[in-house]
């Protein structure tokens, strides 16, 4: 048996202003593209965002947040891969988790209609990035969906954990989190807005 | 037949951050790291944002949490004024003295309303954060350093409030007082080196 590391196989893209870390897994488009959103760290952030305001608001807000966001998700990115010239800003995959964040930090239950909109705005534009990242490696609907399928597995397991947290300290953990969450987005928007 | 070893998923952060930095300064190697390890680099630092975790226990709820919240977005704050090359003069004298107003509030277990504490941390982590922010690393990964520079720094503020619990013991109230002393004497070398 020969055991061969192919470290070599992976390779990095910086699509359109998005910090698109296309993975080749070597296993196919569809993993490719679950380790796609595993290993851009703004996808991953929004996602634990979103999560963790879900978990503040309480078992509805969980349920509700499992079936919308990984299909807004799907969605921003089927947008992108049929509308090719379709690709967000990264100040705007940057502010979406970091206002997030922010009311994950300061405790805010927004009202559904609100909550719900956020939810579709921050998947959408992670999802057109997604896609315009997929279509650029030839990963396609594959890849997309491998993308979302990595999206709703973490939206199914982690807000479930973290909504049986009740003890006080477990919720002031999760604002924390937040906290950390929206100075990382503000230290980003600086790094930004310095690149020009 | 040969098994193929592919590459752990739990590289791809820092791999990738390590890929984008190279891609525009070969000599840099920057990124979750570099963001890691920046706030833990000057001891000036490192005093301050313990004293926070310090005071904040001392306090108690709901301080214990308040402050190590608003210390990194104003840090953030700081950072991106920095990083944008927005000028706050006295940046090392402020520093300096947030230790030693940091440590005297811890010495002299003071209770100010939460919002005076609050506004007090804050100011003193705008010095931080621009610190921080000018010396930033040029070609470092914005995303994954922005994060190591904010965990690190929480991580920090978390030692002082697991040191600060002693707090809770008769012998420990003398105790971090004393280490509030230790830190203003800190600050009032830091001090002297600045003015030097």
């Amino acid at each position: 048996m020969i055991a061969t590391d192919h470290c070599s196989l992976i390779t990095f893209h910086h699509a359109a202003g998005v910090l698109a870390h296309l993975v080749q897994t070597g296993f196919g488009g569809f993993y490719d593209g679950m380790a796609h959103w595993a290993a851009t760290p703004e996808d991953v952030m929004v996602v634990g965002a979103l999560a963790l305001l879900a978990a503040l608001g309480g078992k509805d807000r969980v349920r509700s947040l499992v079936v919308t966001l990984p299909l807004a998700w799907f969605a921003g990115g089927a947008l992108a891969l049929v509308i090719p010239l379709l690709v967000p800003g990264q100040v705007m995959t940057i502010v979406s988790f970091g206002l997030t964040g922010l009311l994950v930090a300061l405790d805010r239950r927004l009202p559904v209609p609100l909550y719900q909109a956020l939810i579709i705005a921050a998947a959408a534009i992670h999802g057109v990035g997604n896609g315009g990242a997929m279509r650029e490696a030839g990963l396609g609907w594959l890849g997309l969906t491998g993308a979302s399928v990595s999206v709703f597995i973490i939206t199914s397991l982690l807000p479930a954990l973290l909504v049986r947290i009740e003890k006080p300290a477990g919720r002031i953990a999760m604002r924390v989190g937040g906290s950390w969450l929206a100075a990382a987005a503000l230290l980003m928007i600086g790094w930004w807005l310095r690149a020009g | 037949m040969p098994i193929t070893f592919y590459f752990p998923l739990s590289t791809f952060y820092s791999a990738a951050g390590g890929t984008l930095a190279h891609a525009s300064h070969p000599d840099t190697a920057a990124g979750l790291l570099s963001g890691l390890s920046h706030p833990v680099s000057g001891p000036d630092h490192v005093i301050a944002m313990i004293a926070v975790g310090l005071w904040g226990a001392q306090l108690g709820k709901p301080a214990v949490w308040v402050l190590p919240v608003a210390f990194p977005i104003a840090m953030a704050l700081g950072g991106m004024m920095g990083l944008l090359g927005v000028p706050l003069p006295g940046v090392e004298i402020g520093i300096a003295a947030s230790a030693i107003v940091l440590g005297i509030m811890v010495l002299a277990a003071a209770r100010p309303p939460l919002w005076v504490a609050g506004v007090i941390v804050g100011v003193f982590a705008l010095f931080h954060g621009h610190a921080h922010g000018t010396e930033l690393p040029e070609g470092a990964n914005g995303t994954l350093y922005s994060i190591g520079f904010v965990i690190a720094t929480g991580l920090l503020h978390a030692v002082g409030i697991a040191i600060g619990l002693i707090h809770r013991w008769d012998w420990g109230r003398p105790a971090l007082r004393t280490a509030g002393a230790l830190v203003a004497a800190g600050g009032a070398v830091f001090l002297y080196q600045a003015l030097a």
